[in-house]
């Protein structure tokens, strides 16, 4: 009851008016001669920053002795290893063979655990001298020492068995008994793996490390061995519809797998796998795990750019005549051919073939040939097979580009609004909120906590009706059948109009061509092109950004493959460099 | 308290490294490379090329889905996109994580306000966890939290929601907490005033001699008290702050305490660093005659009451520009988008000050909303749906669409091909309108 401090408050009593206060103990303002007690308190001076609070929950959680889950002791390649089975058996759903699993993305794996010095194998890279010490004492282990033949041995319990839902038994397990590294005692890094702080820490040359692209990476080429009918681009889609473990992934690890600290920045990304990105992975890692060459991807293959441009016509709604100019710049490009084709990581280091942009540049290509894209005489071609039809309604109608370009554009734009909202809609945050240290646990946990409650509260206000069904999963994205009057398909058009004979062979009426890209770097770069949007003709830039939103990659990527094969096809005009446009005309053989 | 340690455990993956190389082994310079790469950027962040995370992309396309369904009143739509929003509060970069809740109180109470499924629980429910998410908004979500209820007529349920947000301390006071904390006070007073001046209702009906008189005016006794206190501290702070002085006012005179009042309403209306505020002089003359001050003094009051009316109102015209910019300030609340009269002035309004040739006038007001209104008021939308709830309405936005964005404009040009008949009249004489005085292409 100090006066002396109440003096500071000078406002009148609210029961007897009166300015005399004094302070309770807890620190509340009474009035001296009537006894009432106000809602005011006393206000504390700080003399530092509002800040301090949160240095005095630091302080408090320093204090706090370390209360971090306990679950079964794994480590950081089990966790991948239990991600790759998920997607192993996600893909099998997919219709893929069953051998993916078992056999070839089960020998890459054991080929990266060796490779990488972390199981089957003497001494373990990256343990410290101590911890190879340990190993050196336990003899058991010398019968790890024999590399796995690459696709021969099945039989690695821990892998066909789902991964680490099975404790892990020995084979992979035991070289890993390290001691917890120093640091992780430190309240601020810690991780739920046992080797989590000192997996992030790692960086050692010449070794590919463990990550959730790179787990895509192995996906994908278990699929390109086993010459899948799944391209990438259809993994990378596959992955943002959700048809394959990914964003969430960590989340089906079994309850004692704990997964907290250092594991975050592991396991959990907050971004869907990008082609380019992966398309590098995919090279680093067959490389790094010295793979032979990859079967053969021969004409009756689905990867075969003939094949692949049949599907994509299909895809994109044009005549299927256009295959037989697509085939025909497959072989005067020479891109159909198996040395081409065939992945063979240790030959060309750097290179393999994107085949499911390759084969849409093509057919980007194609239409250049036959329309020239150049914002007119696509046109004028459409207006004249616009009247062709209005004419011969009996007959096979001609292709109209213009109609063509209606009825995409439709579909597209409606196809992209309905994507941008999936994805605006996307739940990133897992139910079990992540944490990065013992400090933060209670922050993120009452976070997560306030999180839901306010979803509840809104998703109260959505109607119940259930979202529309997920469809099945396809490599097709669109669906075009001559039933839909609104939605004309385009199949059965013939390109009459834009072809013309002459003697036994048919010529493309149009005899212009634009090159995408003039010049090529010639520097050790390598860099092809660069593109630039308001460069180029809209139709031009309707067709890129249709394709490669199918294929959900950039706009530039695809342009660069276009610029490329154009490369491969006018060998001669990009040697003599002098001619800006070219005017070649090409033979059309009919079958 | 995490942003803290989040900021040293933070590990450097390889990836992001992989990603500077890809950005250095373009290996040119063309000058317009670096924009190229910035537009080509919402995807890559200037510092080391790093990659913007799926998540930041997505969680601002998701703000843009909401605001654009609240544009729309499509309240369903954005209640939707709102549940993936939250996800915002999770976010690991502390900046856009303490920037959230503020943004999800201003859409959340929006949608909450109007939200056929809306409830006044749920309306409580999420104040009461909004403003528990963090320090910073307490305040001023409780403030609106109150006049949310007051609007709904609970009294008391405001009264005590401003009572615990006075008594809510956290750190240091700062001057923009001052405020809000005096606005709170003020709002109790204002309350408090109500019941007093209801029970003072109750007092003139009874007779002096009657027992329960005695009680009743002890009672209003306590309740002067309490507001004086939670009066007096806001009307210091210069502004204008006209139903709580004048509240303040009525209550000091009520009890005598004349000085107090003069002290109050001198202030109010000489304090140079007040606004210029009509009013002002106004309460203080009525105050004077009231109590009857020498002649003299009433006119000198009166005079410099009219001298400063006078400054405000020297012409005409300006008056028109003062109109002119209240009505576009009312017409930027989402609240007031369908009020029939604030639009019929407005365009009334703008047909005068045009034809009075102060184009400069109706460009002021116009440059700061000439991004926003056309889809806040005149999109395809509102013509539609505006033309089927409130045809006379529709016609008075199409007039001012039409002066503001030309014929050309879409809200417009739906209504002109409206054919109605009883508004055939009117929408000729709207087009005559617009094709005399818009402001788009003035030379024509």
């Amino acid at each position: 009851m100090d006066l002396e401090e109440a003096k500071e408050f000078k406002e009148r009593c609210t029961q007897c008016a009166a300015v005399s206060w004094g302070l309770t103990d807890e620190g509340k303002y009474y009035c001296t001669s009537c006894h009432n007690v106000t809602e005011r308190s006393k206000e504390v001076v700080n003399t530092e920053a509002i800040p301090n609070t949160k240095i005095q929950a630091i302080n408090r959680g320093l204090k706090r002795k370390q209360k971090l889950e306990k679950g079964w002791d794994w480590y950081v390649c089990e966790g991948f290893q239990h991600i790759l089975c998920q997607q192993a058996d996600a893909l099998q759903t997919l219709g893929v063979g069953p051998e993916l699993k078992n056999e070839v993305l089960h020998n890459f794996w054991k080929r990266y655990l060796q490779k990488s010095k972390q199981a089957y194998c003497k001494n373990p890279v990256y343990t410290t001298g101590r911890k190879t010490a340990v190993l050196e004492d336990n003899p058991s282990h010398s019968d790890c020492d024999s590399a796995p033949e690459l696709l021969s041995d099945f039989s690695c319990p821990s892998f066909v068995e789902s991964g680490a839902e099975s404790q892990p038994d020995g084979h992979a397990r035991k070289p890993f008994s390290i001691i917890k590294a120093p640091q992780s005692e430190m309240a601020s890094i810690c991780s739920g793996s046992l080797d989590g702080v000192e997996y992030s820490l790692r960086k050692e040359k010449g070794i590919v490390k463990m990550s959730m692209p790179r787990t895509l990476a192995f996906c994908y080429l278990s699929l390109l061995w086993q010459r899948e009918t799944v391209t990438l681009s259809d993994l990378l889609r596959f992955v943002e519809e959700e048809y394959i473990p990914y964003i969430h992934a960590f989340q089906q690890f079994p309850e004692e797998m704990k997964l907290y600290g250092r594991d975050k920045g592991i396991f959990a990304i907050e971004s869907w796998p990008n082609y380019e990105d992966i398309y590098k992975k995919v090279i680093e890692v067959a490389t790094f795990l010295d793979l032979p060459r990859f079967p053969d991807i021969t004409e009756d293959c689905y990867l075969h750019p003939n094949i692949l441009c049949m599907k994509y016509l299909m895809e994109v709604n044009l005549p299927d005549e256009m295959r037989d100019l697509t085939c025909q710049v497959v072989k005067v490009t020479g891109i159909g051919e198996v040395g081409f084709l065939t992945f063979d990581p240790v030959a060309k280091k750097t290179e393999t073939v994107k085949y499911d942009v390759q084969a849409v540049a093509v057919i980007i290509v194609v239409l250049k040939l036959l329309f020239l894209l150049d914002d007119n005489l696509e046109w004028s071609l459409s207006s004249i097979a616009e009247k062709y039809n209005e004419d011969n309604k009996e007959d096979k109608p001609w292709f109209d580009f213009r109609k063509w370009y209606q009825v995409m554009k439709k579909a597209i734009d409606e196809k992209k609004q309905k994507w941008e909202e999936a994805r605006a809609k996307y739940i990133w945050k897992s139910e079990k909120p992540l944490y990065h240290s013992a400090i933060d646990k209670p922050v993120v946990h009452k976070r997560r906590e306030m999180v839901v409650n306010l979803q509840k509260q809104f998703s109260a206000l959505v109607d119940s009706t259930p979202a529309v069904e997920k469809k099945s999963p396809s490599s097709f994205q669109f669906n075009w059948t001559e039933e839909d009057s609104d939605r004309t398909c385009f199949h059965g058009h013939s390109l009459q109009g834009v072809l013309k004979k002459k003697g036994q062979s048919l010529m493309t009426k149009n005899s212009l061509y634009w090159l995408s890209t003039q010049k090529f770097c010639k520097s050790y770069c390598k860099h092809v092109t660069t593109y630039e949007e308001s460069n180029f003709s809209l139709s031009y830039r309707f067709v890129l950004n249709l394709f490669s939103f199918l294929l959900r990659i950039k706009t530039s990527f695809l342009h660069e493959e276009v610029s490329l094969i154009e490369k491969r096809l006018f060998k001669k005009k990009y040697n003599n460099k002098t001619k800006k446009k070219s005017s070649k005309s090409r033979k059309v053989r009919r079958h | 308290m995490s942003d803290f340690s989040e900021e040293l455990v933070r590990p450097t993956t390889e990836d992001e490294q992989g990603e500077t190389c890809v950005l250095s082994g373009t290996g040119m310079c063309f000058p317009w490379l670096q924009k190229h790469i910035e537009t080509v950027g919402k995807t890559l962040v200037a510092t080391g090329g790093k990659r913007e995370k799926d998540f930041a992309q997505t969680t601002s396309a998701c703000l843009s889905f909401i605001q654009e369904a609240l544009l729309k009143h499509q309240w369903q739509q954005a209640a939707e996109y709102m549940h993936s929003y939250l996800q915002i509060l999770e976010d690991s970069d502390s900046n856009k994580r303490q920037g959230a809740p503020e943004i999800i109180w201003r859409l959340g109470s929006e949608i909450l306000y109007y939200h056929p499924k809306s409830s006044l629980e749920t309306f409580n429910t999420f104040a009461d966890r909004m403003k528990n998410i963090g320090v910073m908004n307490y305040l001023k979500i409780s403030l609106q939290h109150a006049l949310y209820l007051l609007h709904h007529g609970l009294l008391e349920d405001a009264n005590r929601n401003l009572s615990q947000a006075e008594t809510w301390r956290y750190g240091e006071k700062s001057s923009s907490k001052e405020v809000l904390i005096n606005l709170i006070q003020a709002y109790k007073g204002l309350l408090q005033y109500y019941t007093w001046s209801k029970k003072k209702m109750e007092l003139s009906q009874l007779d002096e001699d009657d027992y329960a008189y005695n009680t009743a005016s002890q009672n209003m006794l306590n309740h002067s008290w309490k507001t004086s206190i939670n009066l007096c501290a806001l009307i210091q702070i210069p502004g204008v702050w006209d139903p709580f002085v004048k509240s303040y006012v009525e209550m000091l005179e009520f009890y005598g305490d004349q000085d107090g009042a003069r002290e109050v309403l001198t202030n109010y209306a000489y304090d140079e660093k007040f606004p210029s505020n009509p009013n002002a002089h106004i309460y203080l003359y009525g105050f004077l005659k009231r109590e009857r001050a020498p002649r003299e003094k009433l006119i000198s009051v009166l005079k410099l009451s009219i001298e400063k009316n006078m400054i405000l109102h020297r012409k005409k015209e300006e008056h028109h520009k003062l109109g002119l910019e209240v009505l576009f300030g009312v017409l930027d609340f989402a609240g007031c988008t369908k009020n029939i009269t604030a639009w019929k002035y407005l365009a009334k309004y703008l047909r005068q000050t045009l034809m009075g040739s102060h184009l400069a006038w109706v460009q002021e007001e116009w440059n700061s909303r000439k991004n926003w209104w056309p889809r806040f008021h005149f999109s395809y939308f509102w013509a539609k749906s505006d033309w089927k709830d409130d045809k006379t309405l529709a016609c008075e936005k199409a007039l001012v669409a039409g002066i503001l964005l030309g014929k050309g404009c879409r809200y417009f040009r739906y209504v002109k091909k409206q054919d109605h008949q009883v508004l055939q009249k009117k929408i000729k004489q709207m087009k005559k309108s617009v094709k005399k005085y818009s402001i788009v292409n003035p030379g024509l």
